[in-house]
């Protein structure tokens, strides 16, 4: 069922329906339905193993769908060509669970690789403007040197969505952005999305079990139960339900946020 | 549109240990030949990567010389001095030259040059790509635009392929010193007469097996490698796997691939 965003005028830039997916045998998505407008940050919970991940990378093209359609901008990812796909995948930032930096090259290398790949004939100068751009918004110019193994988990993180953010994505997909971080930096890492969000107008998906992360960062919240998608809404309404798995998910997060 | 590490799967019924063993087995050659069809593919179409291609040669083939040496050297002085007792015993210690350079030339330096490149960059190989694959790298690389598959193994397989025959012919001439620097302490041979008799029996068939042999053995290497790393899975446990089934897969078929060129070069003699 598609989610219901309270602005049907809104322009549509992900919609995905009926998708399935499954893995040796195991219904992982079972059927999700959903649209995801411009500017619309949704967050997606789930228990581990759910098939969050899944979702994202489906949109983003890694992996095919067994059934099921996922536009993008309009665009049926899992049929294009690759040269569309890779001209798509321009307007999609993917910020990784682990950040997943390139460990061979340093930061600057690791932020000027996607721009000078998909703008071969950029010049230097740009290039050297655009990653000192991206490391300021981030808050980590100082590190533009070091080497990936010399960064701590939450200046990973912050790399890597520099990295995407070099190409000027309009939609952010977010895989657990502030999994193995204490408190404080996811505090710092959800500030960012917030930024993000703002200074450049990016539709967000966010894949998360961390109530904090998706209570701060997301217009409207749902959650992936046995394959399909509650329906959406905005944090404090989507716990409102008495619906077993969201109750039980938000009771072991032991936090009250009312 | 298919992902870039995907493989051909079966999902088995209720089934034996033998036939699964069968089905696995010929699964493998499948994907394998489906990997290589993909790289003479997208190798071959452009863009072609030729700065990495510089890259990936300098770091298979200059970093490697070191090691080439020693072990080039070692083994032409060694089998040398391991041979001349015997030729001693019929006086024919003046044959050592040209025995030398058949061994090193035909099967020495194209196999121990091949085994050593495939302990060192062969498991280099399935560790970098295998780390790349289970810390997601392969797929950031992917949505970012790039085609890692022509951007890490294309020019990882072109690289060592055509950097062997080049460390191959290296060797050989490497061994040949080792080989001289013996027969010269002992029988005080000059560098002429000995570079003379050993080129002697030393025919363009000789030369041209040995490296076009030796561009078989490198592209089997990087293929191995490339493989066993872009399809590594389950964490750090299927990075040390990957790199440990490439090296030991690869010594194999070279060994394979030795004795069937061999036999096809005895037939052409």
């Amino acid at each position: 069922m598609p989610a219901e965003t309270g602005n049907n005028k809104k322009e549509v830039v992900i919609a995905i329906r009926q998708l399935k997916k499954s893995f040796n045998g195991r219904a992982v998505l079972n059927g999700v339905d959903i649209d995801i407008c411009r500017g619309e940050n949704l967050a997606v919970l789930g228990r581990s193993g759910t098939g969050k991940s899944v979702l994202i990378k489906i949109i983003s093209g890694l992996l095919k769908p067994d059934s099921g359609t996922v536009k993008v901008f309009g665009k049926e990812v899992d049929k294009l060509n690759l040269p569309a796909l890779q001209e798509l995948r321009q307007k999609i930032g993917f910020s990784f669970q682990n950040s997943a930096l390139y460990d061979s090259m340093s930061v600057r290398e690791n932020l000027e690789f996607p721009l000078v790949r998909n703008r071969p004939k950029i010049k230097k100068k740009e290039v050297n403007d655009a990653v000192e751009r991206v490391l300021t918004d981030v808050g980590l110019l100082k590190t533009i040197d070091q080497m990936p193994a010399e960064l701590s988990g939450g200046q990973r993180k912050r790399i890597g969505i520099a990295r995407t953010l070099i190409l000027q994505p309009e939609i952010m997909l977010y895989d657990e952005p502030t999994a193995g971080l204490d408190p404080i930096t996811s505090i710092e890492i959800n500030n960012l999305i917030n930024q993000v969000q703002h200074e450049y107008n990016t539709t967000s998906l966010i894949i998360t079990h961390d109530l904090t992360c998706a209570k701060t960062t997301a217009d409207t919240v749902t959650m992936l139960v046995e394959g399909k998608f509650l329906p959406t809404a905005n944090f404090e309404k989507f716990f409102e339900r008495q619906d077993e798995s969201v109750r039980t998910f938000y009771d072991y997060n032991f936090i009250n946020y009312k | 549109m298919e992902r870039n590490t995907e493989q051909l799967k079966i999902v088995p019924a209720e089934k034996s240990i033998i036939s699964k063993g069968v089905d696995d087995f010929f699964l493998g050659v499948y994907n394998v030949w489906k990997f290589i069809g993909r790289f003479f593919k997208e190798g071959f179409l452009p863009p072609f990567e030729i700065k990495e291609i510089v890259n990936q040669c300098y770091s298979v083939g200059f970093r490697s010389l070191p090691l080439i040496s020693l072990t080039g050297f070692i083994t032409g002085m060694v089998f040398t001095k391991q041979s001349r007792p015997s030729l001693a015993s019929f006086g024919a210690t003046s044959w050592l030259p040209s025995l030398i350079s058949i061994a090193v030339i035909r099967a020495l330096a194209p196999l121990v040059t091949a085994l050593i490149v495939a302990g060192k960059v062969g498991s280099n190989m399935g560790a970098e790509l295998g780390s790349m694959k289970v810390t997601e790298q392969i797929d950031a690389m992917e949505v970012s635009g790039t085609n890692p598959f022509k951007f890490l193994v294309s020019t990882r397989v072109m690289a060592i392929t055509f950097m062997l025959p080049v460390l191959v012919i290296y060797s050989g001439l490497i061994g040949m010193m080792g080989s001289y620097l013996n027969v010269h302490s002992n029988e005080q041979t000059s560098f002429t007469a000995f570079f003379k008799t050993a080129f002697m029996p030393i025919s363009f068939l000789d030369i041209i097996s040995s490296v076009l042999k030796s561009t078989i053995f490198g592209f089997t290497i990087g293929i191995t490698g490339c493989y066993q790393g872009y399809h590594a899975e389950n964490g750090t446990q299927g990075v040390g796997k990957a790199a440990n089934t490439a090296v030991v897969i690869a010594m194999i078929l070279i060994f394979v691939e030795e004795m069937l060129i061999v036999q096809l070069v005895n037939v052409i003699r």
